[in-house]
């Protein structure tokens, strides 16, 4: 149990999604605008991660891994179909976003038009097959595991999305040098960001 | 019937030479277009990933936009997104093979960023955007110049962290032992991640003070 807390607190602190492995930047960077609608892929981001990562736990512990398809007949003991971990994870990611794509317009219509175009393209965001890849090679070890990761840097992701969206709300009132305006001080903000989240590297779990 | 009304274009025409060239500076996928940035900064602390990286991303980003510029009239709208991800998966899997079996220790490093090579943005972008409406050789030359321009930038910044954070450039010493003794000590902040970022931001800084037209309004 404390494993699996450990692991959780470390993946939204110190493995941090955007702060030291920069996935999902197209979109951290593109819906930042504004925090309304970057809580709102935050979320979205934490529940696909959420449901894709233990799914893909399952896919690979039971069908992929090396001499993982035993259970089905031990003929099959030598299989390893490992390398077919990617297009299979990223069919998996495709069909559980047009899920949350048609619950979401469901239950709440106003947060579907904010989102517009990039709840689909959560698909290719990286965050979320890159969750499903360090998954795998890392290892966990249990389902608890694989779910506490995914739950984990999901909430890192939206917790960067949300502070970089509140400092670009404010920044828009400073003077700003003209040619590092929009894209090039968020870049430097994400940087300075990630620096201050560095410090969580000395906690040891 | 015999007569050749359409004139040929020919293979390296101004038009086709621009696919190139536009996307190193004015229309570069990183700095301009803000694709693909995702897996683009994690491996420039080394100069070697960076370029092992670039050559897989135009590989997979060249082939992909050709096979889908070959298809473009047979892929059907409404599934066109499932189509392009598994040509685009196909790639990959075909160049982390090839990796895993002649570079390993390098396959090693980039560890996931490889297989993320299929949600990296620029590839979706430039399918969607050039290679579904356009044949296929101009998509070829489109594949390589926006490959270059991600390389570019890859391999500027992790020039930079590479020299200052290990005082070397492709494993190579430069800084001379000389300057160590004088008290010189490797930048260990360009190592980390955020320093990526940060080179980034900078370079985006001088490119849009001397090209005006791509400044923000904001």
């Amino acid at each position: 149990m404390q494993e699996i807390f450990n692991i959780f607190i470390k993946s939204i602190f110190i493995d941090n999604m955007i702060f030291a492995y920069f996935l999902g930047m197209c979109s951290y960077l593109a819906v930042s605008k504004t925090v309304k609608t970057s809580v709102g892929l935050g979320v979205a981001v934490i529940f696909v991660l959420g449901i894709t990562v233990p799914v893909d736990y399952l896919l690979n512990e039971y069908v992929l891994k090396a001499g993982a398809l035993k259970w089905l007949d031990p003929a099959f003991a030598s299989a390893d179909l490992s390398f077919l971990s990617f297009i299979l994870f990223i069919a998996i990611i495709a069909s559980m976003v047009q899920l949350v794509e048609m619950v979401v317009e469901k239950f709440s219509p106003a947060l579907y038009n904010s989102l517009g175009i990039f709840l689909p393209l959560i698909a290719v965001n990286c965050a979320i097959l890159g969750g499903s890849l360090f998954m795998e090679e890392r290892d966990y070890q249990s389902l608890g595991q694989a779910t506490a990761f995914g739950l984990g840097s999901g909430v890192g992701w939206f917790l960067a999305i949300v502070g970089i969206a509140a400092i670009r709300e404010k920044i828009r009132y400073s003077n700003v040098p003209p040619a590092l305006r929009g894209l090039g001080i968020t870049f430097i903000l994400t940087g300075l960001m990630g620096i201050a989240f560095m410090s969580f590297l000395g906690i040891k779990l | 019937m015999s007569e050749e009304k359409q004139e040929r274009e020919p293979l390296f025409s101004a038009k086709n030479l621009k696919l190139v060239k536009g996307p190193l500076n004015m229309n570069n996928p990183i700095t301009v277009q803000v694709l693909g940035i995702c897996s683009a900064l994690a491996v420039t602390a080394k100069m070697k990933p960076a370029i092992v990286m670039t050559i897989s991303v135009m590989v997979v980003l060249a082939a992909s936009n050709v096979v889908i510029s070959f298809l473009r009239n047979g892929i059907p709208p409404r599934i066109r997104i499932i189509v392009q991800l598994v040509v685009i998966a196909t790639m990959v899997i075909l160049v982390d093979q090839v990796l895993k079996a002649f570079v390993y220790d390098i396959s090693k490093q980039l560890s996931v960023f490889v297989g993320l090579i299929i949600t990296n943005c620029i590839l979706m972008g430039r399918l969607e955007a050039f290679a579904m409406s356009n044949k296929p050789w101009p998509a070829f030359l489109d594949g390589i110049g926006n490959a270059l321009g991600y390389g570019l930038i890859l391999i500027v910044v992790s020039f930079f962290r590479e020299l200052f954070g290990s005082g070397s450039i492709l494993g190579l010493q430069v800084v001379p032992q000389g300057f160590y003794s004088f008290g010189y000590v490797n930048n260990g902040l360009m190592i980390l991640p955020p320093m990526a970022l940060i080179t980034i931001g900078v370079i985006i800084w001088v490119q849009r003070y001397y090209n005006r037209d791509l400044l923000e309004k904001n």
